[in-house]
């Protein structure tokens, strides 16, 4: 069945980019505003799906040659590492930190360790939501 | 700064980097590069010995969840060095066994992973100083010798061992894990060197000897004492490298170790002595006795390894007495029953684990390991035949070797044992000794058939299915060192006494004055004494029996196979099995709307009862906000979507009618300052809609079903109790006090954690454990939607099993 999508084409080409920026600024600003890494994972992962499903697969394919999977297990690699890094520094587990910066273009700058944690979390949910569409979208389709 | 963390961490960051880069190693046997590890580990810890054995201890602590009492302490002392030693030493002598004996074709990253693993796991069970991260570590054990048993997993023997050790060990295990939960319930600490210095104080505790009995079924059944033995032999069925190394030298050992650890905990009591030298005892008969039976070489060496854990343990246990007595001059003779106890550990594990590689070099080389079709092999194999005669004379308790010295030292000790006063009967303690020797016989016959059957003789090639030939240079390297140091114990054995067994006999008897008192000076020569005489009967008795082999060996068949331990296991496993599965398939009947109603009715129960159950239901509400116009209408507009969602004629109709409802709420959220949950909801709801939109086709056809009233009524009846339930939760949650409140965390986070938005405080900072599980959960269960969904067995892939 071909359905008429230039619509749907047209628009998400554009709409993408913003869900993409829209996450990627949800998940830094999580720390003081509303956001995080599980909201913004969400969009991310909502924008690639919307590419998905106004382009067909191989076309994304190519043009986004990532696994999910592996994205998916770096994500709770990343989650769990950061806990057993507090170790490292003597402290106990999944303890986190932070401490102001000036940074050169920033100004005075939070950074904190809990937004590594959140990349984690963030791109765990994106690999795990991907994977999961996608094999039920390819499936026997 | 050298740490012992760093220790237990190598063999796992080792294993950790092993799946990524051994593709580099093509050339070179992988085993090469994992035998760094071991040598590196053991140069490390062999340094610390004179500092060891001068009294000192490492104590080091990460703090790991304090709220719990949970940390990462480690503690070497004398009776860790020993086992740290062997765990490191042996196992650098069987990874180089091992790159001879498996061939590069083997998938041996997954075979060192998993050898490494253990190592790591072994060495945490012997350096943990608390209860807790033992446990982990100990059961560490298990699946890592579950993984190495079943390496050869396409025969179903390797996967029945495996099963069959791990059920026993792992049941055991969390006998052990409730002992050590009883413990901190007495002690209040999980710290063993605590529990050791407070423990006297509650010894009259109503948890006392149970905690002692739970501690002591999970060392029983580690260290395959009777009747746990059974796994043991199965556990044969892994390859032989893994048999030298768990089966003889570190796993089944873990038991002991936890024995001797719990010594000055558990062993002024009567029933410590009582349980564990009478267990011991047993097995140590039981095994020797069974070994004899035996024709297959490597499940003889199981039995032997049985016995011989048996020996170890009654000795612990015979050594405990000097703790009841308290410290005196006469106790302290008790206390050198523990030191033979710790002797023999070290002989067992160089004499067994050469004896084991023989074993496996025969098997490898001739293609088999059956007695029957052995023989003669001698002049064919003089390198394997003067190893296996090293070990088998040791094992059988002869000099110049050194499991005659501890030997002898056992034989002193239950002959000693006679001389106590613990009994009303007296002239009880004469079963200590006589068990003792009897075993000894068998020992003795099950050697003999070792060396007479396999090496002298008349030679069999024709049963053999390759020509008899001696074993590859490489492969000999590591039983050689082995049986060298079975002779060079023999000849210096102060030294050990001195520099390894008297720091571990310290920690075993913390309390015990001077520790040059607790160290006998080993000789082997000592005069004629009783022991020696009973040596020479073993001999001469012995060798008798052995001749004479063919006339009493009927007698094992009298034991009925359907009488064993084993036939009960394995009728327990198939009734558990079938059992469970009957009752499982009452419930699991696939009905997607039967697990709906477990779930809403527990959902009911546990819910609705709590609330009932603890009077929360109170509610008040007078002090609640008014209701404004807006979310009056959102009410409505769900009422009425979530009750047209039961009369929609079309499925596509339903699903819009449900994003109505999803959508809705976020829309409360939003009108209730909560923008980071209507910002979850929104993209859940849209995400979910996605998900439905790409099943859409695959469903089936919307239909009204046509279900008898009854079923109606129930589910009319339960989804009402539900949605009451929840109501009710909601009302009363105002003004619920039933546990503390933890606002307080969320007015302090930005001082505590930097952060200005409290939701993801919680997720990151103060909840961050939570949030890293979930976050485990969710990649498990995706993995489990695309393995579900993708790698569907096909049904001709069924059989791939047992080629």
């Amino acid at each position: 069945m071909k359905i008429n999508d230039v619509i749907l084409r047209t628009i998400s080409r554009i709409v993408v980019f913003i869900i993409l920026t829209f996450g990627v600024y949800l998940f830094l600003s999580g720390h003081n505003t509303p956001g995080g890494g599980f909201i913004g994972g969400l969009v991310l992962a909502s924008a690639i799906v919307l590419l998905y499903l106004s382009t067909d697969i191989e076309t994304v394919k190519k043009s986004l040659p990532l696994d999910f999977k592996y994205v998916a297990a770096l994500g709770v690699l990343l989650a769990t590492s950061t806990g057993f890094g507090s170790i490292l520094f003597g402290v106990p587990f999944m303890s986190q930190t932070f401490a102001y910066f000036d940074l050169p273009v920033f100004g005075l700058t939070e950074l904190t360790t809990v937004t590594i944690f959140e990349a984690g979390v963030a791109l765990t949910v994106v690999g795990v939501l991907v994977t999961i569409i996608l094999s039920i979208s390819e499936d026997g389709g | 700064m050298f740490s012992i963390n760093l220790v237990i961490l190598i063999p796992f960051i080792a294993a950790a980097l092993l799946p990524f880069s051994y593709r580099r190693f093509n050339k070179t046997h992988l085993g090469w590069f994992v035998l760094i590890v071991p040598i590196v580990l053991f140069v490390l810890l062999a340094r610390l010995i004179p500092s060891v054995a001068s009294g000192k201890t490492y104590v080091h602590t990460y703090e790991w969840i304090p709220t719990l009492d949970f940390n990462f302490t480690t503690y070497l002392d004398g009776l860790s060095m020993i086992f740290a030693l062997l765990i490191t030493g042996v196992g650098s002598l069987v990874i180089l066994y091992s790159i001879f004996y498996l061939s590069s074709k083997e998938s041996l990253q997954h075979f060192y992973c998993y050898l490494l693993l253990f190592m790591g796991a072994m060495l945490g069970v012997v350096f943990s100083d608390n209860l807790m991260v033992l446990y982990v570590f100990w059961e560490l054990t298990s699946v890592s010798s579950f993984l190495l048993i079943a390496f050869w997993n396409h025969r179903q023997a390797s996967r029945h061992g495996a099963q069959k050790a791990m059920l026993i060990t792992v049941s055991g295990g969390i006998a052990m894990l409730v002992g050590f939960i009883m413990l901190h319930t007495m002690t209040g600490s999980f710290s063993i060197r605590e529990i050791i210095a407070s423990i006297s104080e509650f010894s009259d505790h109503a948890l006392f000897i149970p905690a002692m009995i739970l501690i002591l079924l999970g060392a029983f059944t580690k260290s395959a004492q009777f009747p746990f033995h059974i796994w043991l032999p199965d556990a044969m069925e892994a390859p032989t490298p893994v048999s030298a190394y768990l089966h003889s030298a570190t796993m089944v050992k873990a038991g002991i170790y936890l024995v001797a650890r719990f010594t000055p905990v558990f062993g002024a009591d009567e029933v410590w002595f009582w349980v564990v030298s009478i267990v011991g005892m047993i097995t140590l008969f039981w095994g020797s006795f069974n070994a004899v039976r035996q024709t297959d070489l490597k499940a003889l060496l199981a039995f032997s390894t049985i016995s011989q854990l048996g020996l170890i343990m009654s000795l612990l246990g015979l050594g405990s007495i000097a703790l009841q007595f308290g410290y005196s001059a006469d106790s302290v003779m008790y206390t050198q029953a523990t030191f033979a106890a710790l002797f023999h550990l070290i002989n067992h594990s160089t004499f067994k684990g050469a004896l084991f590689m023989v074993v496996g070099i025969l098997d490898h080389e001739l293609g088999t390991r059956d007695v029957r079709r052995l023989g003669g092999l001698m002049t064919f194999m003089p390198f394997t035949f003067t190893v296996a005669l090293i070990g088998s004379l040791s094992m059988a308790g002869l000099p110049p070797f050194n499991g005659f010295l501890s030997k002898e030292m056992f034989f002193a000790a239950t002959v000693h044992i006679m001389e106590v006063d613990i009994f009303s009967l007296p002239s009880f303690g004469i079963v200590f000794p006589v068990i003792a020797w009897i075993a000894s016989v068998f020992t003795f016959i099950y050697c003999m058939i070792i060396v007479f059957k396999a090496f002298l003789g008349k030679p069999q090639p024709e049963k053999l299915d390759k020509p008899i030939h001696e074993a590859p240079i490489g492969m000999l390297i590591a039983p050689m060192i082995l049986a060298a140091l079975v002779v060079g114990i023999f000849f210096f054995p102060n030294l050990l006494g001195q520099y390894i067994l008297q720091p571990a006999m310290s920690s075993i008897y913390p309390n015990f004055g001077d520790t040059a008192d607790l160290t006998p000076k080993i000789s082997a020569w000592h005069g004629v004494k009783p022991e020696l005489l009973m040596t020479i009967g073993v001999i001469l008795v012995g060798a008798i029996l052995f001749k004479f082999l063919k006339l009493w060996k009927p007698i094992y068949g009298l034991f009925s196979s359907r009488f064993t331990l084993n036939a009960l296991y394995n009728n327990l496993l198939a009734s558990s099995v079938s059992k469970s599965n009957i009752v499982t398939n009452r419930y699991m009947n696939g009905l997607l709307r039967h697990y709906l109603i477990y779930i809403f009715v527990f959902f009911v129960l546990a819910v609705g009862g709590y609330l009932f159950y603890s009077r929360a239901f109170s509610f008040d509400i007078s002090t609640n906000a008014p209701f404004r116009v807006y979310e009056v209408c959102l009410v409505a507009i769900m009422a009425v979507a979530a009750l047209s969602m039961l009369f929609a004629k079309s499925r596509m109709t339903a699903t819009l009618l449900n994003g109505v409802l999803g959508y809705s709420i976020a829309i409360f959220f939003v009108i209730f300052r909560a923008p980071d949950l209507a910002l979850t909801q929104l993209v859940v709801e849209s995400v979910t809609t996605a998900l439905f939109l790409l099943a859409f086709s695959h469903l089936p056809d919307w239909k009204k079903e046509k279900l008898p009233t009854r079923t109606k009524v129930v589910n009319g009846i339960i989804s009402i109790m539900v949605g009451l339930v929840v109501v009710l939760v909601g009302l009363s949650v105002v003004d619920f006090t039933q546990f503390e409140t933890i606002s307080s965390y969320f007015e302090d986070a930005y001082e505590l954690a930097g952060g200005a938005n409290i939701v993801n405080a919680i997720l990151g900072d103060f909840r961050g454990f939570d949030t890293m599980l979930e976050v485990v959960v969710l990649f498990i269960a995706g993995l489990g939607v695309y393995s579900m969904i993708k790698l569907r067995a096909k049904k001709e892939d069924e059989n791939i099993e047992d080629q």
